[in-house]
Protein backbone atom coordinates (compact mmCIF):
# COMPACT_ATOMS: atom_id res chain seq x y z
CA UNK A 1 0.00 0.00 0.00
CA UNK A 2 2.74 2.35 1.08
CA UNK A 3 4.90 0.87 -1.74
CA UNK A 4 2.48 1.77 -4.63
CA UNK A 5 1.33 5.34 -2.69
CA UNK A 6 5.40 6.37 -3.08
CA UNK A 7 5.47 4.35 -6.84
CA UNK A 8 2.13 7.02 -7.58
CA UNK A 9 3.28 9.57 -5.95
CA UNK A 10 7.08 9.26 -7.92
CA UNK A 11 5.94 8.86 -11.28
CA UNK A 12 3.35 12.14 -10.60
CA UNK A 13 6.51 14.16 -9.62
CA UNK A 14 8.70 12.60 -12.54
CA UNK A 15 6.38 12.30 -15.00
CA UNK A 16 5.12 16.50 -14.50
CA UNK A 17 8.71 17.34 -15.18
CA UNK A 18 8.76 15.69 -18.32
CA UNK A 19 5.63 16.84 -19.30
CA UNK A 20 7.17 19.95 -20.92
CA UNK A 21 9.26 17.66 -22.72
CA UNK A 22 6.22 15.57 -24.44
CA UNK A 23 4.69 18.83 -24.88
CA UNK A 24 8.15 19.77 -27.24
CA UNK A 25 8.63 16.72 -28.67
CA UNK A 26 4.98 16.89 -29.64
CA UNK A 27 5.61 19.88 -32.02
CA UNK A 28 8.31 18.37 -33.69
CA UNK A 29 7.64 14.83 -33.79
CA UNK A 30 4.06 15.02 -34.48
CA UNK A 31 3.29 18.55 -36.04
CA UNK A 32 6.49 18.85 -38.27
CA UNK A 33 6.73 14.79 -38.56
CA UNK A 34 10.13 14.08 -37.93
CA UNK A 35 12.28 13.38 -34.77
CA UNK A 36 14.32 16.38 -33.78
CA UNK A 37 17.51 15.48 -31.90
CA UNK A 38 18.04 18.64 -30.95
CA UNK A 39 16.40 17.79 -27.84
CA UNK A 40 19.35 15.88 -26.71
CA UNK A 41 20.74 19.02 -26.70
CA UNK A 42 18.53 21.08 -25.71
CA UNK A 43 17.42 19.38 -22.74
CA UNK A 44 20.61 19.11 -20.64
CA UNK A 45 21.50 22.64 -22.17
CA UNK A 46 18.09 23.57 -20.05
CA UNK A 47 19.57 21.86 -17.21
CA UNK A 48 23.36 23.81 -17.54
CA UNK A 49 22.21 27.00 -18.16
CA UNK A 50 20.06 27.47 -14.95
CA UNK A 51 21.95 25.37 -13.03
CA UNK A 52 25.58 27.78 -13.75
CA UNK A 53 22.81 30.88 -13.12
CA UNK A 54 21.62 29.69 -9.85
CA UNK A 55 25.44 28.32 -8.53
CA UNK A 56 26.21 32.34 -8.82
CA UNK A 57 23.13 33.62 -7.33
CA UNK A 58 20.72 34.20 -10.03
CA UNK A 59 17.50 34.42 -9.02
CA UNK A 60 15.51 30.75 -9.99
CA UNK A 61 12.84 32.28 -12.04
CA UNK A 62 15.25 34.31 -14.24
CA UNK A 63 17.59 31.37 -13.98
CA UNK A 64 14.94 29.42 -15.85
CA UNK A 65 13.75 31.95 -18.02
CA UNK A 66 17.24 32.48 -19.10
CA UNK A 67 17.15 27.94 -20.02
CA UNK A 68 14.20 28.11 -21.90
CA UNK A 69 15.74 31.28 -23.90
CA UNK A 70 18.36 29.32 -24.66
CA UNK A 71 16.58 26.45 -25.78
CA UNK A 72 14.63 28.34 -28.25
CA UNK A 73 17.59 29.34 -29.58
CA UNK A 74 19.17 26.10 -30.08
CA UNK A 75 15.42 25.63 -32.05
CA UNK A 76 16.54 28.07 -33.98
CA UNK A 77 20.27 26.94 -34.67
CA UNK A 78 18.23 24.02 -36.12
CA UNK A 79 15.90 25.77 -38.33
CA UNK A 80 18.24 28.02 -39.54
CA UNK A 81 20.68 25.33 -40.06
CA UNK A 82 18.04 22.99 -42.32
CA UNK A 83 16.15 26.38 -44.16
CA UNK A 84 18.94 28.34 -45.12
CA UNK A 85 21.30 25.59 -46.00
CA UNK A 86 18.91 23.50 -47.22
CA UNK A 87 20.51 20.95 -44.93
CA UNK A 88 17.95 17.90 -44.33
CA UNK A 89 15.71 18.50 -40.75
CA UNK A 90 17.03 15.30 -38.96
CA UNK A 91 20.83 15.75 -39.97
CA UNK A 92 20.02 19.77 -38.58
CA UNK A 93 18.94 18.25 -35.86
CA UNK A 94 21.78 16.33 -35.20
CA UNK A 95 24.31 18.74 -36.14
CA UNK A 96 23.06 20.93 -33.15
CA UNK A 97 23.12 18.50 -30.28
CA UNK A 98 26.57 17.19 -31.20
CA UNK A 99 27.72 21.47 -31.09
CA UNK A 100 25.42 21.27 -27.36
CA UNK A 101 27.58 18.66 -26.26
CA UNK A 102 30.38 20.98 -26.09
CA UNK A 103 28.09 24.24 -25.06
CA UNK A 104 26.87 22.37 -21.91
CA UNK A 105 29.85 21.70 -20.97
CA UNK A 106 31.39 25.21 -21.35
CA UNK A 107 28.35 26.40 -20.12
CA UNK A 108 28.86 24.52 -16.39
CA UNK A 109 32.61 24.13 -16.66
CA UNK A 110 32.58 20.80 -16.20
CA UNK A 111 30.14 17.43 -16.67
CA UNK A 112 28.16 18.16 -13.30
CA UNK A 113 26.86 21.04 -11.32
CA UNK A 114 25.60 20.28 -7.47
CA UNK A 115 22.74 22.60 -6.98
CA UNK A 116 21.90 21.30 -3.39
CA UNK A 117 22.88 24.30 -1.87
CA UNK A 118 21.46 26.56 -4.64
CA UNK A 119 17.96 28.05 -3.86
CA UNK A 120 15.06 26.36 -6.28
CA UNK A 121 12.43 27.92 -8.11
CA UNK A 122 10.22 25.43 -6.33
CA UNK A 123 11.74 26.69 -2.52
CA UNK A 124 10.91 30.07 -3.64
CA UNK A 125 7.35 29.77 -4.38
CA UNK A 126 6.77 27.64 -1.63
CA UNK A 127 8.17 30.36 0.57
CA UNK A 128 6.51 32.94 -0.77
CA UNK A 129 3.11 31.16 -0.42
CA UNK A 130 3.95 30.51 3.34
CA UNK A 131 4.63 33.71 3.96
CA UNK A 132 1.38 34.42 2.30
CA UNK A 133 -0.22 32.16 5.12
CA UNK A 134 0.08 28.98 3.48
CA UNK A 135 1.47 25.81 5.63
CA UNK A 136 3.51 24.04 2.71
CA UNK A 137 6.35 21.98 3.25
CA UNK A 138 8.89 21.27 0.29
CA UNK A 139 8.18 17.94 -0.42
CA UNK A 140 7.30 15.79 -3.33
CA UNK A 141 3.21 16.74 -2.79
CA UNK A 142 4.28 20.82 -2.92
CA UNK A 143 6.39 19.54 -5.77
CA UNK A 144 3.73 17.99 -7.63
CA UNK A 145 1.32 21.29 -7.47
CA UNK A 146 3.75 23.50 -8.43
CA UNK A 147 4.53 21.63 -11.23
CA UNK A 148 1.11 20.97 -12.36
CA UNK A 149 0.18 24.60 -12.12
CA UNK A 150 2.95 25.79 -14.15
CA UNK A 151 2.20 22.98 -16.64
CA UNK A 152 -1.38 23.51 -16.69
CA UNK A 153 -0.42 27.75 -17.72
CA UNK A 154 1.97 26.31 -20.66
CA UNK A 155 -0.51 23.84 -21.66
CA UNK A 156 -3.19 26.67 -22.29
CA UNK A 157 -0.89 28.89 -23.67
CA UNK A 158 -0.02 26.27 -26.01
CA UNK A 159 -3.06 25.15 -26.82
CA UNK A 160 -4.31 28.95 -27.45
CA UNK A 161 -1.53 29.58 -29.83
CA UNK A 162 -1.88 26.66 -31.75
CA UNK A 163 -5.41 28.12 -32.90
CA UNK A 164 -4.52 31.64 -33.52
CA UNK A 165 -3.81 32.95 -37.61
CA UNK A 166 0.16 32.00 -36.76
CA UNK A 167 -0.21 28.59 -35.05
CA UNK A 168 -2.64 27.40 -37.50
CA UNK A 169 0.32 28.52 -40.28
CA UNK A 170 2.95 26.29 -37.98
CA UNK A 171 0.49 23.80 -38.09
CA UNK A 172 0.13 23.36 -41.67
CA UNK A 173 3.93 24.11 -41.97
CA UNK A 174 4.19 20.22 -41.29
CA UNK A 175 1.14 18.68 -42.51
CA UNK A 176 1.23 20.29 -46.44
CA UNK A 177 3.97 22.85 -46.79
CA UNK A 178 3.05 23.70 -50.63
CA UNK A 179 -0.78 24.38 -49.32
CA UNK A 180 0.74 26.94 -46.33
CA UNK A 181 3.26 28.60 -49.04
CA UNK A 182 0.80 29.09 -51.43
CA UNK A 183 -1.76 30.71 -49.16
CA UNK A 184 1.38 33.39 -48.32
CA UNK A 185 3.16 31.87 -45.37
CA UNK A 186 7.25 31.91 -45.16
CA UNK A 187 7.69 28.60 -43.99
CA UNK A 188 11.30 29.34 -42.91
CA UNK A 189 9.74 31.58 -40.61
CA UNK A 190 7.02 29.40 -39.34
CA UNK A 191 9.29 26.25 -38.49
CA UNK A 192 11.96 28.64 -36.42
CA UNK A 193 9.10 29.08 -34.15
CA UNK A 194 7.52 26.02 -33.79
CA UNK A 195 11.35 24.86 -33.20
CA UNK A 196 12.10 27.75 -31.05
CA UNK A 197 8.82 26.74 -29.00
CA UNK A 198 9.29 22.98 -29.15
CA UNK A 199 13.00 23.13 -27.64
CA UNK A 200 12.14 26.25 -25.62
CA UNK A 201 9.44 23.52 -23.63
CA UNK A 202 11.99 21.19 -23.84
CA UNK A 203 14.41 23.09 -21.88
CA UNK A 204 12.02 23.80 -19.42
CA UNK A 205 11.89 20.52 -18.05
CA UNK A 206 15.71 20.26 -18.35
CA UNK A 207 15.72 23.45 -16.39
CA UNK A 208 13.08 21.99 -13.72
CA UNK A 209 14.14 18.28 -13.34
CA UNK A 210 17.86 19.95 -12.42
CA UNK A 211 16.35 21.94 -9.72
CA UNK A 212 14.68 18.93 -8.25
CA UNK A 213 16.84 16.43 -8.94
CA UNK A 214 19.74 18.68 -7.44
CA UNK A 215 22.02 18.33 -9.92
CA UNK A 216 22.44 19.51 -13.95
CA UNK A 217 24.52 16.45 -16.02
CA UNK A 218 26.09 16.48 -19.12
CA UNK A 219 24.15 12.87 -19.50
CA UNK A 220 21.17 13.63 -18.66
CA UNK A 221 19.77 14.46 -22.30
CA UNK A 222 20.90 11.44 -23.35
CA UNK A 223 17.81 9.18 -24.75
CA UNK A 224 15.53 12.26 -24.00
CA UNK A 225 14.25 12.08 -27.50
CA UNK A 226 13.23 8.76 -27.73
CA UNK A 227 11.45 9.12 -24.33
CA UNK A 228 9.36 12.10 -25.54
CA UNK A 229 8.57 10.58 -28.28
CA UNK A 230 7.17 7.04 -26.74
CA UNK A 231 5.19 9.28 -24.39
CA UNK A 232 3.46 11.11 -27.30
CA UNK A 233 2.98 7.89 -28.79
CA UNK A 234 1.54 6.07 -25.80
CA UNK A 235 -0.80 9.22 -25.01
CA UNK A 236 -1.96 9.09 -28.74
CA UNK A 237 -2.74 5.19 -28.62
CA UNK A 238 -4.95 6.28 -25.86
CA UNK A 239 -6.73 9.04 -26.94
CA UNK A 240 -6.49 9.19 -30.39
CA UNK A 241 -5.25 12.19 -32.48
CA UNK A 242 -8.63 14.19 -32.99
CA UNK A 243 -8.03 17.55 -31.54
CA UNK A 244 -5.70 20.66 -29.89
CA UNK A 245 -6.18 19.62 -26.67
CA UNK A 246 -6.61 16.09 -26.78
CA UNK A 247 -3.54 15.84 -28.30
CA UNK A 248 -1.62 18.12 -25.78
CA UNK A 249 -3.65 15.76 -22.79
CA UNK A 250 -2.59 13.13 -24.77
CA UNK A 251 1.41 14.36 -24.86
CA UNK A 252 0.70 15.29 -20.60
CA UNK A 253 -0.90 11.67 -20.09
CA UNK A 254 2.17 10.05 -22.30
CA UNK A 255 4.57 10.87 -20.18
CA UNK A 256 3.24 10.18 -16.88
CA UNK A 257 2.23 6.40 -17.70
CA UNK A 258 5.73 6.35 -19.27
CA UNK A 259 7.16 7.38 -15.89
CA UNK A 260 4.95 4.72 -14.13
CA UNK A 261 6.42 2.20 -16.39
CA UNK A 262 9.64 3.00 -15.60
CA UNK A 263 8.85 2.84 -12.18
CA UNK A 264 7.29 -0.62 -12.46
CA UNK A 265 10.05 -1.81 -14.42
CA UNK A 266 12.48 -0.46 -11.57
CA UNK A 267 10.19 -1.96 -8.81
CA UNK A 268 10.03 -5.94 -10.29
CA UNK A 269 13.42 -5.79 -10.46
CA UNK A 270 14.87 -4.33 -13.25
CA UNK A 271 18.37 -2.25 -12.71
CA UNK A 272 18.64 1.34 -14.04
CA UNK A 273 20.85 -0.02 -16.88
CA UNK A 274 18.14 -1.88 -17.97
CA UNK A 275 15.74 1.47 -18.28
CA UNK A 276 17.10 2.35 -21.78
CA UNK A 277 16.22 -0.90 -23.14
CA UNK A 278 12.89 -0.25 -21.23
CA UNK A 279 12.08 2.94 -23.34
CA UNK A 280 13.53 1.22 -26.86
CA UNK A 281 10.86 -1.69 -26.30
CA UNK A 282 8.15 0.95 -24.66
CA UNK A 283 8.76 3.50 -28.03
CA UNK A 284 8.13 0.23 -30.49
CA UNK A 285 4.91 -1.23 -28.49
CA UNK A 286 3.26 2.30 -28.99
CA UNK A 287 4.87 2.27 -32.57
CA UNK A 288 3.37 -1.44 -33.41
CA UNK A 289 0.45 -1.93 -31.06
CA UNK A 290 -1.70 0.59 -32.99
CA UNK A 291 -0.82 -0.42 -36.00
CA UNK A 292 -0.98 -4.44 -35.55
CA UNK A 293 -4.89 -3.08 -33.55
CA UNK A 294 -5.78 -1.72 -37.56
CA UNK A 295 -4.83 -4.66 -39.13
CA UNK A 296 -6.38 -6.91 -36.24
CA UNK A 297 -9.37 -5.68 -35.89
CA UNK A 298 -9.53 -3.61 -39.13
CA UNK A 299 -10.50 -0.09 -39.84
CA UNK B 1 -4.52 46.66 -76.47
CA UNK B 2 -4.88 47.45 -72.45
CA UNK B 3 -2.22 46.30 -70.48
CA UNK B 4 -2.62 42.06 -69.49
CA UNK B 5 -3.74 40.79 -66.18
CA UNK B 6 -1.08 38.07 -66.36
CA UNK B 7 1.78 37.98 -69.31
CA UNK B 8 4.16 35.05 -69.75
CA UNK B 9 7.09 35.89 -72.33
CA UNK B 10 9.11 33.51 -73.55
CA UNK B 11 8.81 31.13 -70.37
CA UNK B 12 11.46 28.44 -70.80
CA UNK B 13 11.78 25.41 -67.72
CA UNK B 14 13.80 22.53 -68.74
CA UNK B 15 14.00 19.58 -66.54
CA UNK B 16 17.16 17.31 -65.67
CA UNK B 17 18.90 20.06 -68.06
CA UNK B 18 21.87 18.65 -69.22
CA UNK B 19 21.28 15.04 -69.02
CA UNK B 20 20.15 12.72 -71.44
CA UNK B 21 16.79 12.70 -69.92
CA UNK B 22 16.43 16.55 -70.42
CA UNK B 23 12.68 17.12 -71.31
CA UNK B 24 11.58 20.89 -72.17
CA UNK B 25 8.63 21.11 -69.91
CA UNK B 26 7.63 24.93 -71.14
CA UNK B 27 9.52 25.93 -74.26
CA UNK B 28 9.57 29.87 -75.04
CA UNK B 29 5.99 29.92 -74.26
CA UNK B 30 4.17 33.51 -74.74
CA UNK B 31 0.54 33.71 -73.35
CA UNK B 32 -1.49 36.73 -72.33
CA UNK B 33 -4.68 37.04 -70.48
CA UNK B 34 -6.50 40.34 -70.39
CA UNK B 35 -8.58 40.87 -66.85
CA UNK B 36 -11.23 38.85 -66.23
CA UNK B 37 -10.32 36.62 -69.40
CA UNK B 38 -11.54 32.73 -68.34
CA UNK B 39 -9.38 30.91 -70.27
CA UNK B 40 -9.50 26.58 -70.51
CA UNK B 41 -6.34 25.15 -71.53
CA UNK B 42 -6.06 21.13 -72.74
CA UNK B 43 -3.02 19.50 -74.26
CA UNK B 44 -2.15 16.10 -74.33
CA UNK B 45 -0.22 14.66 -71.45
CA UNK B 46 3.28 16.21 -70.57
CA UNK B 47 2.37 19.19 -73.01
CA UNK B 48 2.97 21.42 -70.09
CA UNK B 49 0.00 22.54 -68.38
CA UNK B 50 1.04 22.12 -65.16
CA UNK B 51 4.24 23.12 -65.23
CA UNK B 52 3.45 26.54 -66.94
CA UNK B 53 0.68 26.78 -63.53
CA UNK B 54 3.31 26.14 -61.57
CA UNK B 55 5.84 28.63 -62.68
CA UNK B 56 3.31 31.25 -62.32
CA UNK B 57 2.38 30.34 -58.41
CA UNK B 58 6.30 29.97 -58.18
CA UNK B 59 6.59 26.45 -57.20
CA UNK B 60 9.08 26.33 -60.70
CA UNK B 61 11.66 28.98 -61.71
CA UNK B 62 11.52 29.21 -65.74
CA UNK B 63 15.94 29.59 -66.80
CA UNK B 64 14.64 32.03 -68.95
CA UNK B 65 11.56 34.56 -70.32
CA UNK B 66 9.47 36.47 -67.79
CA UNK B 67 6.21 36.25 -65.78
CA UNK B 68 4.37 39.52 -65.22
CA UNK B 69 1.11 39.37 -62.98
CA UNK B 70 -0.65 42.84 -63.06
CA UNK B 71 2.08 44.90 -64.35
CA UNK B 72 4.42 43.72 -61.94
CA UNK B 73 7.60 40.82 -62.82
CA UNK B 74 6.64 38.07 -60.55
CA UNK B 75 9.24 36.06 -62.68
CA UNK B 76 12.15 35.12 -59.26
CA UNK B 77 9.57 36.08 -56.62
CA UNK B 78 9.30 33.80 -54.19
CA UNK B 79 5.96 31.77 -53.95
CA UNK B 80 4.86 33.01 -50.65
CA UNK B 81 5.47 36.66 -51.62
CA UNK B 82 3.30 36.51 -54.69
CA UNK B 83 0.21 34.20 -53.08
CA UNK B 84 -1.82 37.20 -51.95
CA UNK B 85 -3.11 37.74 -55.69
CA UNK B 86 -2.90 33.36 -56.85
CA UNK B 87 -5.15 31.22 -55.88
CA UNK B 88 -5.00 28.20 -57.28
CA UNK B 89 -5.97 24.18 -57.46
CA UNK B 90 -3.06 21.86 -57.54
CA UNK B 91 -3.64 19.08 -59.84
CA UNK B 92 -2.78 16.47 -56.79
CA UNK B 93 -6.25 16.66 -55.16
CA UNK B 94 -4.15 16.57 -51.71
CA UNK B 95 -2.10 19.53 -52.15
CA UNK B 96 -4.38 22.24 -51.52
CA UNK B 97 -5.98 21.47 -48.58
CA UNK B 98 -4.77 19.93 -45.28
CA UNK B 99 -6.54 17.44 -44.57
CA UNK B 100 -5.46 16.78 -40.68
CA UNK B 101 -7.18 19.99 -39.92
CA UNK B 102 -10.76 21.24 -39.63
CA UNK B 103 -12.73 22.63 -42.68
CA UNK B 104 -13.52 26.17 -40.75
CA UNK B 105 -9.14 25.94 -39.84
CA UNK B 106 -8.52 25.25 -43.25
CA UNK B 107 -10.56 28.06 -44.89
CA UNK B 108 -9.61 30.48 -41.81
CA UNK B 109 -6.16 29.92 -43.48
CA UNK B 110 -7.61 30.63 -46.57
CA UNK B 111 -8.99 34.29 -45.46
CA UNK B 112 -5.38 35.09 -44.36
CA UNK B 113 -4.17 34.64 -47.85
CA UNK B 114 -1.37 37.04 -48.25
CA UNK B 115 -1.38 38.92 -45.15
CA UNK B 116 0.78 38.89 -41.85
CA UNK B 117 -0.68 36.18 -39.44
CA UNK B 118 -0.21 37.45 -35.90
CA UNK B 119 -1.61 36.11 -32.43
CA UNK B 120 -5.18 36.95 -32.42
CA UNK B 121 -7.40 34.01 -32.38
CA UNK B 122 -7.66 32.42 -36.24
CA UNK B 123 -11.61 31.21 -36.10
CA UNK B 124 -13.84 33.84 -34.43
CA UNK B 125 -17.31 33.74 -34.11
CA UNK B 126 -17.88 36.54 -37.37
CA UNK B 127 -15.42 34.51 -39.26
CA UNK B 128 -17.35 31.21 -38.52
CA UNK B 129 -20.66 32.69 -39.48
CA UNK B 130 -19.39 34.00 -42.62
CA UNK B 131 -17.82 30.66 -43.79
CA UNK B 132 -21.24 28.92 -43.09
CA UNK B 133 -22.94 31.44 -45.17
CA UNK B 134 -19.75 30.87 -47.48
CA UNK B 135 -20.34 27.32 -47.30
CA UNK B 136 -24.24 27.14 -47.65
CA UNK B 137 -23.99 28.92 -50.59
CA UNK B 138 -22.20 25.87 -52.03
CA UNK B 139 -25.20 23.20 -51.43
CA UNK B 140 -23.32 20.51 -50.06
CA UNK B 141 -24.29 20.87 -46.67
CA UNK B 142 -20.86 21.31 -45.28
CA UNK B 143 -21.87 24.51 -43.51
CA UNK B 144 -23.15 21.50 -40.61
CA UNK B 145 -19.38 20.21 -40.49
CA UNK B 146 -17.13 23.45 -39.63
CA UNK B 147 -14.96 21.28 -37.09
CA UNK B 148 -15.10 18.23 -40.02
CA UNK B 149 -11.35 16.89 -40.35
CA UNK B 150 -11.20 18.09 -43.97
CA UNK B 151 -9.75 14.38 -44.90
CA UNK B 152 -13.32 12.83 -43.90
CA UNK B 153 -14.49 14.79 -46.28
CA UNK B 154 -15.92 13.02 -50.19
CA UNK B 155 -13.97 13.86 -53.61
CA UNK B 156 -16.26 16.86 -54.48
CA UNK B 157 -16.18 18.01 -50.98
CA UNK B 158 -13.21 18.70 -50.99
CA UNK B 159 -12.52 20.34 -54.28
CA UNK B 160 -15.25 22.35 -53.82
CA UNK B 161 -13.69 23.58 -50.09
CA UNK B 162 -10.50 23.94 -52.01
CA UNK B 163 -12.55 25.94 -54.42
CA UNK B 164 -13.48 27.98 -51.85
CA UNK B 165 -9.68 28.89 -50.25
CA UNK B 166 -8.56 29.38 -53.59
CA UNK B 167 -11.16 32.40 -54.10
CA UNK B 168 -12.10 33.57 -50.87
CA UNK B 169 -9.80 35.91 -50.39
CA UNK B 170 -10.46 37.87 -54.08
CA UNK B 171 -7.35 36.92 -55.72
CA UNK B 172 -6.44 38.51 -58.94
CA UNK B 173 -5.86 35.10 -60.71
CA UNK B 174 -7.43 32.08 -60.24
CA UNK B 175 -5.18 28.65 -61.52
CA UNK B 176 -7.31 25.41 -61.57
CA UNK B 177 -5.23 21.99 -62.74
CA UNK B 178 -7.86 19.29 -63.80
CA UNK B 179 -9.75 20.12 -60.52
CA UNK B 180 -12.61 17.87 -61.95
CA UNK B 181 -10.29 15.03 -62.91
CA UNK B 182 -10.72 12.69 -59.66
CA UNK B 183 -14.61 13.20 -59.60
CA UNK B 184 -17.66 11.47 -61.17
CA UNK B 185 -20.18 13.33 -63.56
CA UNK B 186 -22.39 14.09 -61.66
CA UNK B 187 -20.13 15.81 -58.80
CA UNK B 188 -17.81 17.40 -61.42
CA UNK B 189 -20.53 19.39 -63.01
CA UNK B 190 -21.97 20.32 -59.36
CA UNK B 191 -17.96 21.43 -58.68
CA UNK B 192 -17.97 23.09 -62.37
CA UNK B 193 -21.08 24.94 -61.77
CA UNK B 194 -19.54 26.25 -58.73
CA UNK B 195 -16.22 27.01 -60.55
CA UNK B 196 -18.40 29.37 -63.20
CA UNK B 197 -20.32 31.01 -60.24
CA UNK B 198 -17.44 32.24 -58.41
CA UNK B 199 -15.49 33.42 -60.92
CA UNK B 200 -18.15 35.57 -62.69
CA UNK B 201 -18.85 36.64 -59.07
CA UNK B 202 -15.41 37.52 -58.26
CA UNK B 203 -14.51 38.85 -62.06
CA UNK B 204 -11.72 36.87 -61.51
CA UNK B 205 -8.91 35.95 -64.49
CA UNK B 206 -9.06 32.44 -64.73
CA UNK B 207 -6.92 29.94 -66.02
CA UNK B 208 -8.38 26.27 -66.42
CA UNK B 209 -6.57 23.11 -67.22
CA UNK B 210 -8.42 20.54 -68.22
CA UNK B 211 -9.00 16.95 -69.92
CA UNK B 212 -12.02 17.42 -71.17
CA UNK B 213 -12.34 19.21 -74.45
CA UNK B 214 -16.42 19.81 -73.84
CA UNK B 215 -15.45 21.19 -70.46
CA UNK B 216 -13.20 23.11 -72.62
CA UNK B 217 -15.21 24.41 -75.34
CA UNK B 218 -18.22 24.63 -73.25
CA UNK B 219 -16.96 26.95 -69.90
CA UNK B 220 -14.95 29.98 -70.50
CA UNK B 221 -14.22 33.07 -73.19
CA UNK B 222 -11.02 31.65 -74.51
CA UNK B 223 -9.23 28.54 -75.02
CA UNK B 224 -5.59 27.75 -75.42
CA UNK B 225 -4.47 24.28 -76.43
CA UNK B 226 -0.47 23.81 -75.09
CA UNK B 227 1.67 21.24 -77.02
CA UNK B 228 5.49 20.14 -76.14
CA UNK B 229 5.74 23.48 -73.95
CA UNK B 230 4.07 25.99 -76.22
CA UNK B 231 0.62 27.23 -77.06
CA UNK B 232 -0.64 25.86 -80.65
CA UNK B 233 -4.01 26.90 -80.68
CA UNK B 234 -5.47 30.37 -79.10
CA UNK B 235 -9.07 30.84 -79.78
CA UNK B 236 -11.51 33.56 -78.63
CA UNK B 237 -15.39 34.64 -78.78
CA UNK B 238 -17.62 33.66 -81.91
CA UNK B 239 -15.02 31.47 -82.92
CA UNK B 240 -14.37 29.51 -79.63
CA UNK B 241 -18.41 29.17 -79.57
CA UNK B 242 -18.30 27.36 -82.78
CA UNK B 243 -15.08 24.99 -81.75
CA UNK B 244 -16.65 21.20 -81.70
CA UNK B 245 -14.73 18.23 -80.06
CA UNK B 246 -14.02 16.24 -83.52
CA UNK B 247 -12.61 19.42 -84.37
CA UNK B 248 -10.53 20.16 -81.95
CA UNK B 249 -9.43 16.56 -82.14
CA UNK B 250 -8.22 17.38 -85.57
CA UNK B 251 -6.60 20.54 -84.94
CA UNK B 252 -4.58 18.36 -82.09
CA UNK B 253 -3.40 15.35 -84.66
CA UNK B 254 -2.35 18.06 -87.37
CA UNK B 255 -0.28 19.75 -84.40
CA UNK B 256 1.68 16.75 -82.86
CA UNK B 257 1.63 15.45 -86.52
CA UNK B 258 3.68 18.95 -87.40
CA UNK B 259 6.00 18.46 -84.24
CA UNK B 260 6.55 14.86 -85.27
CA UNK B 261 7.68 15.56 -88.19
CA UNK B 262 10.06 17.87 -86.94
CA UNK B 263 11.65 15.62 -85.08
CA UNK B 264 12.33 13.68 -88.09
CA UNK B 265 13.94 16.63 -90.00
CA UNK B 266 15.90 16.94 -86.82
CA UNK B 267 16.59 13.08 -86.52
CA UNK B 268 17.64 13.10 -90.29
N1 LIG C 1 9.57 17.98 -61.34
C1 LIG C 1 9.79 17.45 -62.55
N2 LIG C 1 10.93 16.80 -62.80
C2 LIG C 1 11.18 16.27 -64.01
N3 LIG C 1 10.34 16.33 -65.05
C3 LIG C 1 9.17 16.97 -64.87
C4 LIG C 1 8.84 17.55 -63.61
N4 LIG C 1 7.61 18.13 -63.71
C5 LIG C 1 7.20 17.91 -64.97
N5 LIG C 1 8.14 17.21 -65.66
C6 LIG C 1 8.06 16.82 -67.08
O1 LIG C 1 7.72 17.99 -67.81
C7 LIG C 1 6.80 17.67 -68.82
C8 LIG C 1 5.56 18.51 -68.66
O2 LIG C 1 4.88 18.07 -67.49
P1 LIG C 1 3.51 18.71 -67.00
O3 LIG C 1 3.65 20.17 -66.96
O4 LIG C 1 3.12 18.03 -65.74
O5 LIG C 1 2.51 18.29 -68.17
P2 LIG C 1 0.93 18.32 -68.22
O6 LIG C 1 0.42 18.95 -66.99
O7 LIG C 1 0.61 19.11 -69.44
O8 LIG C 1 0.50 16.89 -68.37
C9 LIG C 1 6.52 16.19 -68.72
O9 LIG C 1 7.35 15.53 -69.65
C10 LIG C 1 6.93 15.84 -67.32
O10 LIG C 1 7.38 14.52 -67.24
MG1 LIG D 1 -0.77 18.23 -65.47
Amino acid sequence: MIQLQSILTSMAEQGLLFAFLGLGVLITFRFFRFPDLTAEGSYPLGGAVAASLLVVGVDPFAATAAAVAAGAGAGVATALIHTKLKINNIIAGIIVMTALYTVNLRVMGRANVSLLTAPSIYEDIVRWLNALGFGLRDGAMTTIAITAVLLVLVSIALAAFLRTDLGLAVRATGENETMIRSLGVDTDRTKMIGLAISNGAIALSGALVAQNHGFADIGMGIGILVTGAAAVLIGEAIFGDRSIARWIVAAIVGVLIYRLLVALALRVGMQPVDLKFVTAALLLAALAVPRLRVRLVGR
Amino acid sequence: MSAAMLALEGVTKTFMAGTPNAVAALDRLDLALAAGDFVTVIGSNGAGKSTMLRAIVGLVEPEQGSIRLDGADITHEKVHRRAGAIGRIAQDPHESTCAVMSIEENLAMAAKRGQRRGLARAVTPALRERLRTELAAIGLGLEARLDARVGTLSGGQRQALALLMATLARPKLLLLDEHLASLDPKTAEAVMQLTDRLVREGALTTLMVTHNMHEAIRWGNRLVMMHAGRVVLDVAGADKAGLTVPGLVERFHEVSRETLSDDRVLLA
